[in-house]
């Protein structure tokens, strides 16, 4: 039902995020979706990487501050208006969405979207009622 | 832990007696500094003062205070009050800024050093079967060797393994089964947090350590707790004061009681005095501490002003000892810094932040000069990632400590968020600011 999210704490200096994400290419870990939020002087840092589990290791051994959740990933259909459509159906349910993030899963026609919401339960039955298509485990 | 009391004579005498002694001595004392020092017979006949004008204690205010600066001015010998040949130990403080400062022992200097040192080692849990590792830096520092001689003196085991190699130390602590350590509260703590992190090959049950013998640099009820957590398995630490100019370590420590640090009186007669005027304060009244070292021949200390804030509770304590107290370290006259008009002391800084689970007790605090005024800025490490999921966790975190510092200084500041082991560790003294207002 979900697939896991690194959430990695990013000071905001220069040549920080090629550090943190070269720890990725010498494990041989690929990124598959990435986003930042960030203010004038932290960011966060969430990627979806082939090797979650693999990742966070490495990069607490490299002395980061990470964590590790749960988030939906769900397809959008490619059409006009069809973001918006799912994120009514999570809406409709009183859900809050927190962030939303495009990534594109391994051997995928079209992209996915991270959802992380403020309760994943009741947004993953909206989804599935409005007739989504949601990606878990290891299929990325 | 048990009570034990290494000179009942000594730390339990009755006020009026130790006042006796007291008094004794300090004539003694300005007797012997106007027919041994060139320096001091100078300065008491210019004052006017000589042994018979002192009647009382308080007579003790004619004579003009020592400060470190006497002590540059005269680099290297020039306040011995011996011929070298009476000589038998000399340290030096780093003289980071101008000339070190330098301080010499004579044989009798260096036993009563060492019945100091003994006494508080006592206090703060040391016996014949303790193993004790002492992580202070060897050399010319006194930490080292002054703990040393007392530990020695007590029977324990010694261990010098002096300062780093942190790896080393906790192999050694593992491997020798040691019981104490005598260490600043920064690395007790880096060390605690080094075992921690070699969890998974060597459990924290390997570690038998009991007491911790912190001196220093000061540290806040709340760091402590933090440390003793660290190490978990009832550890129990214990600050202990003293400074070269005043042989070293030894002129106060804590017993279990922890309820302020005993002063070896016989030894160091204490004042404290308004810092701005040079005025002495009442008993009881929060200054600047004034310490006159009774018995020290070899580079006598009178009315040494130590720039430490302090004062001092007269009242026995209930471990048996009626030795005053002095309160742990509240600041240094001049580590006090200025923020905006307002005194700040990096100690109500780390008082704020220690407790809090989401950062690690190491803190930086940057001042700056932005448009005509001051900005302060307090880095922490954030080391709880189960904040990192939603972004207004770490901002709830950033505000809630910016508010608890401003409630203690009353000023507002900066908090920034850094990454773990960002800010650099510091096996001496820490230094907890960077000020970039003259830049």
């Amino acid at each position: 039902m979900y697939i896991k999210q690194l959430s990695v704490f990013v000071e905001n200096k220069g040549g920080r995020l090629a550090e943190i994400t070269s720890v990725m290419a010498n494990a041989d870990i690929n990124i598959r979706g990435l986003s930042i939020a960030d203010t004038t002087d932290f960011g966060i840092l969430r990627l979806i990487v082939d090797k979650p589990f693999e990742a966070e290791q490495k990069l607490k051994a490299a002395g980061l501050t990470v964590s590790l959740s749960d988030v939906i990933a769900v397809s959008i259909p490619d059409k006009t208006g069809g973001f918006a459509e799912t994120m009514k159906a999570v809406s409709d349910k009183d859900v809050g969405v927190e962030y939303v993030y495009e990534f594109v899963p391994r051997n995928a026609s079209h992209a996915y979207f991270v959802l992380r919401v403020a309760d994943n339960e009741k947004a993953v039955a909206a989804l599935k009622a409005h007739g989504c298509e949601l990606l878990e485990g290891e299929e990325y | 832990m048990e009570n034990r009391i290494f000179n009942k004579e000594m730390e339990c005498m009755s006020r009026k007696d130790m006042e006796a002694l007291q008094l004794e001595r300090l004539k003694a004392l300005v007797d012997y500094c106007e027919r041994n020092s060139e320096f001091y017979a100078k300065r008491l006949a210019k004052a006017g003062v000589t042994a018979d004008k002192i009647k009382c204690l308080s007579d003790i205010e004619y004579i003009p205070y020592t400060t470190k600066d006497d002590l540059r001015d005269t680099y290297p010998f020039g306040m011995l009050s011996v011929p070298m040949e009476d000589i038998v130990r000399i340290h030096a403080s780093s003289g980071t800024t101008g000339n070190p400062t330098v301080v010499a022992y004579t044989r009798e200097d260096m036993e009563h050093w060492s019945e100091q040192v003994a006494r508080l080692a006592v206090a703060a849990g040391a016996t014949k079967n303790t193993i004790v590792q002492i992580c202070f830096g060897y050399g010319m520092f006194t930490g080292a060797l002054g703990l040393h001689y007392g530990l020695e003196k007590v029977g324990a085991v010694v261990v010098p393994t002096s300062s780093g190699n942190t790896e080393k130390q906790l192999k050694f602590m593992r491997d020798f089964g040691t019981t104490a350590i005598v260490a600043t509260p920064s690395y007790c703590m880096y060390l605690a947090e080094a075992a921690r992190g070699m969890q998974d090959k060597y459990p924290m049950d390997m570690y038998k350590l009991k007491y911790g013998i912190l001196g220093s640099e000061g540290s806040t009820p709340e760091m402590r707790a933090e440390i003793e957590n660290h190490w978990g398995n009832g550890f129990f630490c214990t600050d202990n004061y003293g400074m070269s100019e005043l042989n070293g370590p030894g002129m106060s420590g804590e017993c279990m009681y922890r309820d302020g640090l005993h002063i070896n009186e016989d030894h160091f007669y204490c004042e404290i005095i308004d810092s701005a005027s040079g005025s002495v304060l009442e008993k009881g009244a929060t200054g600047e501490l004034v310490v006159t070292n009774l018995t020290k021949r070899g580079l006598p200390m009178l009315r040494y002003r130590t720039k430490d804030i302090t004062n001092i509770n007269y009242e026995p304590c209930k471990c048996g000892r009626t030795s005053a107290r002095m309160h742990k370290i509240i600041g240094r006259s001049d580590d006090m810094i200025k923020v905006r008009g307002v005194n700040v002391f990096p100690s109500q800084v780390e008082s704020a932040l220690i407790g809090m689970t989401e950062i690690s007790p190491n803190y930086l605090i940057v001042l700056r000069r932005e448009n005509y005024s001051d900005s302060m800025e307090v880095r922490v490490e954030l080391i709880d990632g189960g904040l990192l999921d939603r972004y207004g966790e770490l901002v709830a975190l950033q505000k809630r400590i910016q508010d608890n510092i401003k409630n203690i200084l009353g000023i507002a500041i900066k908090v920034t968020l850094v990454e773990p082991n960002s800010i650099e560790r510091f096996t001496g003294k820490a230094k907890r600011v960077l000020d970039l207002r003259n830049q």
